[in-house]
Protein backbone atom coordinates (compact mmCIF):
# COMPACT_ATOMS: atom_id res chain seq x y z
CA UNK A 1 0.00 0.00 0.00
CA UNK A 2 1.07 3.54 -0.70
CA UNK A 3 2.68 4.97 2.45
CA UNK A 4 2.00 7.77 3.12
CA UNK A 5 -1.07 8.43 0.98
CA UNK A 6 -1.06 11.49 -1.30
CA UNK A 7 -0.39 14.62 0.77
CA UNK A 8 -0.25 18.35 0.13
CA UNK A 9 3.53 18.00 -0.31
CA UNK A 10 3.03 15.98 -3.46
CA UNK A 11 3.17 17.29 -7.00
CA UNK A 12 -0.20 16.71 -8.62
CA UNK A 13 -1.26 17.03 -12.26
CA UNK A 14 -4.21 15.89 -14.34
CA UNK A 15 -7.57 16.23 -12.65
CA UNK A 16 -6.95 17.51 -9.11
CA UNK A 17 -10.34 16.13 -8.06
CA UNK A 18 -9.99 12.98 -10.16
CA UNK A 19 -11.50 9.87 -8.63
CA UNK A 20 -8.62 7.69 -9.87
CA UNK A 21 -5.33 8.45 -8.15
CA UNK A 22 -2.11 7.30 -9.78
CA UNK A 23 1.29 7.75 -8.15
CA UNK A 24 4.52 7.10 -9.99
CA UNK A 25 7.86 6.55 -8.30
CA UNK A 26 10.40 7.51 -10.92
CA UNK A 27 14.02 8.32 -11.68
CA UNK A 28 14.69 10.89 -14.41
CA UNK A 29 17.68 8.95 -15.73
CA UNK A 30 16.03 5.54 -15.78
CA UNK A 31 15.32 4.56 -19.41
CA UNK A 32 12.16 2.64 -18.47
CA UNK A 33 10.86 5.75 -16.72
CA UNK A 34 11.61 7.66 -19.90
CA UNK A 35 9.46 5.18 -21.80
CA UNK A 36 6.75 5.32 -19.12
CA UNK A 37 6.69 9.11 -19.45
CA UNK A 38 5.11 8.72 -22.91
CA UNK A 39 2.62 6.19 -21.55
CA UNK A 40 1.59 8.56 -18.76
CA UNK A 41 1.30 11.53 -21.10
CA UNK A 42 -0.98 9.56 -23.43
CA UNK A 43 -3.02 8.36 -20.49
CA UNK A 44 -3.54 11.85 -19.12
CA UNK A 45 -4.61 13.01 -22.56
CA UNK A 46 -7.00 10.11 -23.05
CA UNK A 47 -8.63 10.12 -19.63
CA UNK A 48 -9.99 13.12 -17.75
CA UNK A 49 -10.52 11.41 -14.40
CA UNK A 50 -6.90 10.86 -13.36
CA UNK A 51 -5.18 12.61 -10.51
CA UNK A 52 -1.48 11.98 -11.19
CA UNK A 53 1.36 12.31 -8.69
CA UNK A 54 5.11 11.94 -9.24
CA UNK A 55 7.44 10.97 -6.39
CA UNK A 56 11.21 10.77 -6.67
CA UNK A 57 13.01 7.46 -6.52
CA UNK A 58 16.50 8.29 -7.78
CA UNK A 59 18.89 5.34 -8.00
CA UNK A 60 21.83 7.65 -7.54
CA UNK A 61 24.50 4.95 -7.37
CA UNK A 62 23.43 3.59 -10.74
CA UNK A 63 22.51 6.85 -12.45
CA UNK A 64 24.97 9.72 -12.21
CA UNK A 65 22.46 12.52 -12.82
CA UNK A 66 19.36 11.04 -11.17
CA UNK A 67 19.70 13.00 -7.94
CA UNK A 68 20.54 16.32 -9.58
CA UNK A 69 17.68 15.90 -12.02
CA UNK A 70 15.31 15.35 -9.09
CA UNK A 71 16.70 18.49 -7.45
CA UNK A 72 16.24 20.43 -10.69
CA UNK A 73 12.57 19.44 -10.72
CA UNK A 74 12.19 20.49 -7.09
CA UNK A 75 14.02 23.76 -7.69
CA UNK A 76 11.65 24.43 -10.59
CA UNK A 77 8.73 23.57 -8.30
CA UNK A 78 9.72 26.50 -6.10
CA UNK A 79 8.93 28.63 -9.13
CA UNK A 80 5.69 26.70 -9.81
CA UNK A 81 7.16 24.85 -12.78
CA UNK A 82 7.59 21.31 -11.47
CA UNK A 83 5.70 19.59 -14.28
CA UNK A 84 7.30 21.71 -16.97
CA UNK A 85 10.73 20.64 -15.68
CA UNK A 86 9.58 17.04 -15.20
CA UNK A 87 8.55 16.90 -18.86
CA UNK A 88 11.68 18.70 -20.06
CA UNK A 89 13.95 16.30 -18.16
CA UNK A 90 12.32 13.26 -19.70
CA UNK A 91 12.31 14.81 -23.17
CA UNK A 92 16.05 15.46 -22.80
CA UNK A 93 16.86 12.26 -20.93
CA UNK A 94 19.66 11.35 -23.33
CA UNK A 95 21.43 14.65 -22.68
CA UNK A 96 21.33 14.84 -18.88
CA UNK A 97 24.36 16.75 -17.60
CA UNK A 98 25.34 19.49 -15.18
CA UNK A 99 24.98 22.05 -17.92
CA UNK A 100 21.56 20.83 -19.05
CA UNK A 101 19.76 21.78 -15.82
CA UNK A 102 20.36 25.55 -15.97
CA UNK A 103 19.80 25.33 -19.72
CA UNK A 104 16.31 23.91 -19.18
CA UNK A 105 15.66 26.42 -16.41
CA UNK A 106 16.49 29.18 -18.87
CA UNK A 107 14.17 27.70 -21.47
CA UNK A 108 11.40 27.63 -18.87
CA UNK A 109 12.17 31.28 -18.11
CA UNK A 110 12.87 30.57 -14.47
CA UNK A 111 14.78 33.00 -12.32
CA UNK A 112 18.15 31.40 -12.97
CA UNK A 113 19.94 32.71 -9.92
CA UNK A 114 17.17 31.50 -7.64
CA UNK A 115 17.07 28.14 -9.46
CA UNK A 116 20.79 27.54 -8.95
CA UNK A 117 20.59 28.56 -5.32
CA UNK A 118 17.67 26.17 -4.77
CA UNK A 119 19.55 23.32 -6.48
CA UNK A 120 22.03 23.56 -3.57
CA UNK A 121 19.37 23.68 -0.85
CA UNK A 122 19.56 20.78 1.57
CA UNK A 123 15.84 21.05 2.22
CA UNK A 124 15.26 19.92 -1.34
CA UNK A 125 17.64 17.00 -0.85
CA UNK A 126 15.60 16.03 2.22
CA UNK A 127 12.40 16.22 0.23
CA UNK A 128 13.77 13.91 -2.46
CA UNK A 129 15.06 11.52 0.18
CA UNK A 130 11.69 11.53 1.94
CA UNK A 131 10.09 10.54 -1.35
CA UNK A 132 12.62 7.73 -1.74
CA UNK A 133 11.96 6.48 1.78
CA UNK A 134 8.21 6.57 1.25
CA UNK A 135 8.81 4.47 -1.84
CA UNK A 136 10.74 1.87 0.11
CA UNK A 137 7.98 1.73 2.72
CA UNK A 138 5.38 1.40 0.02
CA UNK A 139 7.19 -1.61 -1.44
CA UNK A 140 8.83 0.02 -4.45
CA UNK A 141 11.62 -2.26 -5.68
CA UNK A 142 12.63 -0.49 -8.86
CA UNK A 143 11.57 2.20 -11.27
CA UNK A 144 9.10 3.03 -12.51
CA UNK A 145 6.58 1.74 -9.99
CA UNK A 146 2.97 2.86 -10.15
CA UNK A 147 0.25 2.85 -7.52
CA UNK A 148 -3.39 2.97 -8.58
CA UNK A 149 -5.66 4.20 -5.80
CA UNK A 150 -3.01 3.35 -3.24
CA UNK A 151 -2.35 -0.18 -4.44
CA UNK A 152 0.84 -1.20 -6.23
CA UNK A 153 0.31 -1.93 -9.93
CA UNK A 154 2.32 -5.06 -10.65
CA UNK A 155 1.63 -5.27 -14.35
CA UNK A 156 3.63 -3.91 -17.27
CA UNK A 157 3.49 -0.10 -17.26
CA UNK A 158 2.82 -0.15 -20.99
CA UNK A 159 -0.60 -1.53 -20.07
CA UNK A 160 -1.29 1.19 -17.52
CA UNK A 161 -4.01 2.83 -19.59
CA UNK A 162 -5.88 -0.45 -20.02
CA UNK A 163 -5.50 -1.21 -16.32
CA UNK A 164 -6.99 2.14 -15.33
CA UNK A 165 -9.86 1.85 -17.80
CA UNK A 166 -11.02 -1.42 -16.29
CA UNK B 1 14.00 -22.31 5.76
CA UNK B 2 15.03 -20.95 9.15
CA UNK B 3 12.49 -18.78 10.91
CA UNK B 4 12.19 -16.13 13.60
CA UNK B 5 13.64 -17.37 16.87
CA UNK B 6 16.19 -19.74 15.27
CA UNK B 7 19.82 -19.14 16.06
CA UNK B 8 21.56 -17.98 12.88
CA UNK B 9 24.11 -20.65 11.88
CA UNK B 10 27.61 -19.23 12.01
CA UNK B 11 29.73 -19.19 8.87
CA UNK B 12 32.87 -17.76 7.36
CA UNK B 13 32.70 -16.82 3.69
CA UNK B 14 34.91 -14.87 1.31
CA UNK B 15 33.73 -11.32 0.64
CA UNK B 16 36.54 -10.80 -1.85
CA UNK B 17 39.69 -12.67 -2.85
CA UNK B 18 41.46 -11.24 0.22
CA UNK B 19 38.67 -10.68 2.76
CA UNK B 20 36.60 -13.11 4.78
CA UNK B 21 33.50 -12.40 6.86
CA UNK B 22 32.56 -14.43 9.94
CA UNK B 23 29.00 -13.92 11.13
CA UNK B 24 29.79 -14.32 14.82
CA UNK B 25 32.36 -11.49 14.58
CA UNK B 26 29.44 -9.15 13.99
CA UNK B 27 27.79 -9.60 17.40
CA UNK B 28 26.58 -6.21 18.57
CA UNK B 29 25.34 -5.35 15.09
CA UNK B 30 22.15 -6.32 13.33
CA UNK B 31 22.85 -8.28 10.17
CA UNK B 32 20.77 -8.52 7.00
CA UNK B 33 21.48 -11.51 4.77
CA UNK B 34 20.09 -11.28 1.25
CA UNK B 35 20.45 -14.64 -0.49
CA UNK B 36 20.00 -14.38 -4.25
CA UNK B 37 20.36 -16.72 -7.22
CA UNK B 38 23.01 -15.14 -9.44
CA UNK B 39 25.25 -12.17 -10.08
CA UNK B 40 24.37 -10.32 -13.30
CA UNK B 41 20.81 -11.64 -13.67
CA UNK B 42 18.25 -8.86 -14.13
CA UNK B 43 16.16 -9.26 -10.97
CA UNK B 44 19.20 -9.79 -8.75
CA UNK B 45 20.87 -6.75 -10.29
CA UNK B 46 17.82 -4.58 -9.55
CA UNK B 47 17.56 -5.94 -6.03
CA UNK B 48 21.23 -5.31 -5.23
CA UNK B 49 21.05 -1.84 -6.84
CA UNK B 50 18.12 -1.02 -4.58
CA UNK B 51 19.92 -2.17 -1.43
CA UNK B 52 22.95 -0.20 -2.51
CA UNK B 53 20.83 2.96 -2.27
CA UNK B 54 19.55 1.91 1.13
CA UNK B 55 22.73 1.40 3.12
CA UNK B 56 22.27 4.63 5.07
CA UNK B 57 18.79 3.49 6.13
CA UNK B 58 20.23 0.19 7.36
CA UNK B 59 23.03 2.00 9.18
CA UNK B 60 20.46 4.01 11.11
CA UNK B 61 19.32 0.68 12.55
CA UNK B 62 22.85 -0.44 13.35
CA UNK B 63 22.49 -3.00 10.58
CA UNK B 64 24.98 -4.27 8.03
CA UNK B 65 23.86 -5.92 4.81
CA UNK B 66 25.45 -8.80 2.89
CA UNK B 67 24.42 -10.35 -0.39
CA UNK B 68 25.06 -14.10 -0.68
CA UNK B 69 25.02 -16.32 -3.74
CA UNK B 70 26.88 -19.39 -4.96
CA UNK B 71 28.95 -17.27 -7.35
CA UNK B 72 32.69 -17.21 -6.73
CA UNK B 73 34.54 -14.27 -5.19
CA UNK B 74 36.04 -13.11 -8.50
CA UNK B 75 32.63 -13.07 -10.11
CA UNK B 76 31.28 -11.11 -7.12
CA UNK B 77 34.16 -8.70 -7.41
CA UNK B 78 33.49 -7.95 -11.06
CA UNK B 79 29.74 -7.63 -10.47
CA UNK B 80 30.15 -5.33 -7.45
CA UNK B 81 32.60 -3.15 -9.35
CA UNK B 82 30.35 -2.91 -12.40
CA UNK B 83 27.32 -1.95 -10.29
CA UNK B 84 29.24 0.31 -7.91
CA UNK B 85 28.07 -1.70 -4.89
CA UNK B 86 29.19 -0.46 -1.48
CA UNK B 87 28.45 -3.61 0.50
CA UNK B 88 29.98 -7.08 0.54
CA UNK B 89 28.81 -9.97 -1.59
CA UNK B 90 29.65 -13.30 0.05
CA UNK B 91 30.67 -16.33 -2.01
CA UNK B 92 28.84 -19.51 -0.96
CA UNK B 93 30.97 -21.25 -3.53
CA UNK B 94 32.91 -24.10 -1.95
CA UNK B 95 31.45 -26.39 -0.80
CA UNK B 96 28.79 -25.07 -3.10
CA UNK B 97 25.74 -23.67 -1.32
CA UNK B 98 26.82 -24.96 2.12
CA UNK B 99 25.60 -21.85 3.96
CA UNK B 100 22.47 -21.56 1.84
CA UNK B 101 21.67 -25.17 2.81
CA UNK B 102 22.17 -24.38 6.50
CA UNK B 103 19.63 -21.58 6.20
CA UNK B 104 17.28 -23.84 4.22
CA UNK B 105 17.31 -21.78 1.06
CA UNK B 106 19.32 -23.90 -1.42
CA UNK B 107 17.45 -25.37 -4.37
CA UNK B 108 18.24 -26.40 -7.95
CA UNK B 109 21.89 -25.46 -7.66
CA UNK B 110 21.40 -21.88 -6.47
CA UNK B 111 20.48 -19.86 -3.41
CA UNK B 112 16.82 -18.95 -3.36
CA UNK B 113 15.77 -15.31 -3.09
CA UNK B 114 15.53 -15.11 0.68
CA UNK B 115 15.99 -12.43 3.31
CA UNK B 116 17.05 -12.83 6.93
CA UNK B 117 17.29 -10.15 9.59
CA UNK B 118 19.51 -11.28 12.46
CA UNK B 119 19.72 -9.36 15.72
CA UNK B 120 22.85 -8.28 17.55
CA UNK B 121 22.83 -11.53 19.54
CA UNK B 122 22.81 -13.72 16.43
CA UNK B 123 19.14 -14.70 16.55
CA UNK B 124 16.97 -14.58 13.44
CA UNK B 125 14.20 -12.03 13.97
CA UNK B 126 12.62 -12.10 10.52
CA UNK B 127 12.90 -14.16 7.38
CA UNK B 128 11.19 -14.07 4.03
CA UNK B 129 11.30 -16.28 0.96
CA UNK B 130 10.46 -14.39 -2.23
CA UNK B 131 9.32 -15.99 -5.47
CA UNK B 132 12.55 -16.46 -7.40
CA UNK B 133 11.65 -14.03 -10.18
CA UNK B 134 10.40 -11.31 -7.86
CA UNK B 135 12.41 -8.51 -6.28
CA UNK B 136 11.21 -8.41 -2.66
CA UNK B 137 12.18 -4.76 -2.16
CA UNK B 138 13.16 -3.62 1.30
CA UNK B 139 9.98 -2.65 3.12
CA UNK B 140 9.96 -5.97 4.99
CA UNK B 141 13.56 -5.48 6.12
CA UNK B 142 12.86 -1.97 7.42
CA UNK B 143 9.74 -3.12 9.24
CA UNK B 144 11.67 -5.95 10.87
CA UNK B 145 14.42 -3.58 12.02
CA UNK B 146 11.86 -1.14 13.41
CA UNK B 147 9.99 -3.86 15.26
CA UNK B 148 13.29 -5.03 16.79
CA UNK B 149 14.13 -1.48 17.87
CA UNK B 150 10.75 -1.15 19.57
CA UNK B 151 10.97 -4.42 21.48
CA UNK B 152 14.65 -4.08 22.39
Amino acid sequence: MLTPPITSRDHVTGNQQGPTEIVEYGDFQCPYCGEAFGVVRDMLQALSNIKFVFRHFPLAESHEYAMDAALAAEAAARQQQFWQMHDALYLHQQELSDTLFPELAKQLQLNLEQFQEDMQDNLLVSKVEADFESGIRSGVNGTPTFFINGKRFNGDYRNLLAAVRH
Amino acid sequence: MLQKGNKAPDFTLAASPDKKITLSDLRGKNVILAFYPADWSPVCSDQMALYNEMLRFFERHNAVLFGISVDGEWCHKAFAKDRNLHFDLLADFEPKGAVSRQYGVYKDGVSQRALFVIDDQGVIQWSYLSPIGENPGADGILQALETMAKTA
